[in-house]
């Protein structure tokens, strides 16, 4: 299981990005995108930008699950209040997703209600560090997100749900 | 774009001349959620208000370019508090405003409670039929005109246009977009019972109303 994980702005500009793999099930935490996926990943995130334009207004929830699908690829949505998206793409490994298709483990099945209790709980630490990002004084609307501090706090929170 | 090519993700971490706190602290490492309500002094409040007035003031030709630079700079303030306030909402209850009615009891009671500790006074939407796009939030005594006296040559000036930048931002911020003005609605005479009461007028662009109307069907 591979996740590219991406915080797009209001402008449909992009501000942070992140990939990294499962460490649930012994999974060592690297993404397993060939160097061709890692360029179609940004485009296929970027294109679900529609989808979430009508979903938004259906749905007050900040969490929107997953709300488009590419072949293999799931997109799951976040809106925050300021209506900056987080995106996440998840990939089930090939195989695992053929093979256990009834399994409810996080990895292989990306719409079980285990999946989306852990990409929610994913989301929500995520949002909280955003907030805290945009509560810096000298942080404007639509600034890229540069801190290191704030990418080791999506790996850590990657790591611990998914 | 250049530079977010996907080569670049591992590489961030060694950024040389990013200086950190010495204690290690960020403000990744502070609470999101207060504990207790915390307060601040009034007087220091309206202290640092009336410099912001005053700065404001230089360079100014009118009084309407006085405002304007005021609303400018409460709107990030308004931008920022929507999301903080979402936050601290409790799972439950947290949804993004999708009506201009949610969007203004939002402001109405959190915007208003986690600013001046009270809810704002009223909230009326306008009765003439030729502007369906305004809607109006009341507030008796504005705490930011406290201690401000405006003078005479100067009484359409109403420094709470910082307070309806503040609700632009909140506005613009959950894809409503708005203009905000605040207007002195107190009566003059002795014995008025709010002379300083406030209206802040929310005008919302056509689109809004447009897609209100489409939603409001569907």
């Amino acid at each position: 299981m591979s996740y590219y994980f991406a915080i797009i702005g209001t402008q449909d500009n992009p501000l942070f990005e992140y990939e990294f793999g499962t460490s649930k099930q012994g999974g060592d935490g690297q993404a397993r995108f060939s160097e061709q996926a890692r360029h179609l990943n940004q485009f296929v995130l970027h294109s679900s930008l529609d989808i979430v334009e009508e979903v938004q207004w259906a749905n007050g929830q900040l969490y929107l699950k997953v709300i488009d699908k590419f072949f293999n690829n799931y997109i799951s949505c976040f809106m925050t209040g300021g209506n900056v998206k987080f995106l996440l793409l998840h990939q089930p490994t090939a195989t695992a997703a053929g093979a256990t298709r009834n399994s409810t483990s996080v990895g292989a099945n990306p719409t079980s209600p285990q999946t989306e209790e852990a990409l929610k709980n994913f989301f929500n630490e995520v949002y909280e560090n955003y907030v805290k990002a945009i509560m810096s004084p000298f942080y404007k609307v639509n600034m890229e997100i540069r801190s290191p501090v704030f990418r080791q706090r999506v790996a850590a929170a990657g790591r611990k749900y998914l | 774009m250049a530079h977010f090519g996907p080569g670049k993700t591992a590489s961030s971490k060694e950024q040389a001349g990013l200086r950190y706190p010495s204690n290690g602290k960020t403000i990744y490492h502070r609470p999101l959620h207060r504990t207790k309500t915390a307060e601040l002094s009034q007087s220091s409040f309206a202290y640092l208000f009336s410099e912001m007035v005053s700065y404001a003031q230089r360079r100014v030709t009118g009084i309407q370019e006085l405002e304007k630079r005021l609303n400018v700079q409460g709107h990030p303030i308004g931008l920022k508090l929507l999301d903080l306030l979402l936050t601290r909402e409790p799972p439950r209850s947290q949804a993004r405003p999708l009506t201009i009615i949610a969007l203004l009891h939002f402001i109405k009671i959190n915007l208003w409670t986690h600013l001046f500790g009270r809810q704002a006074d009223r909230l009326e939407k306008s009765s003439n039929p030729d502007t369906p796009d305004e809607y109006m939030i009341v507030d008796n005594e504005p705490l930011v005109n406290a201690y401000i006296s405006v003078p005479r040559e100067m009484s359409q000036l109403n420094c709470a246009a910082y307070v309806a930048g503040v609700v632009e931002g909140v506005c613009d911020g959950a894809a409503f977009p708005a203009r905000v003005t605040a207007h002195s609605v107190g009566g003059k005479e002795e014995g008025e019972m709010w002379p300083g009461k406030t209206v802040f007028l929310v005008k919302f662009q056509p689109e809004v109303l447009e897609r209100e109307a489409l939603f409001g069907k569907g």
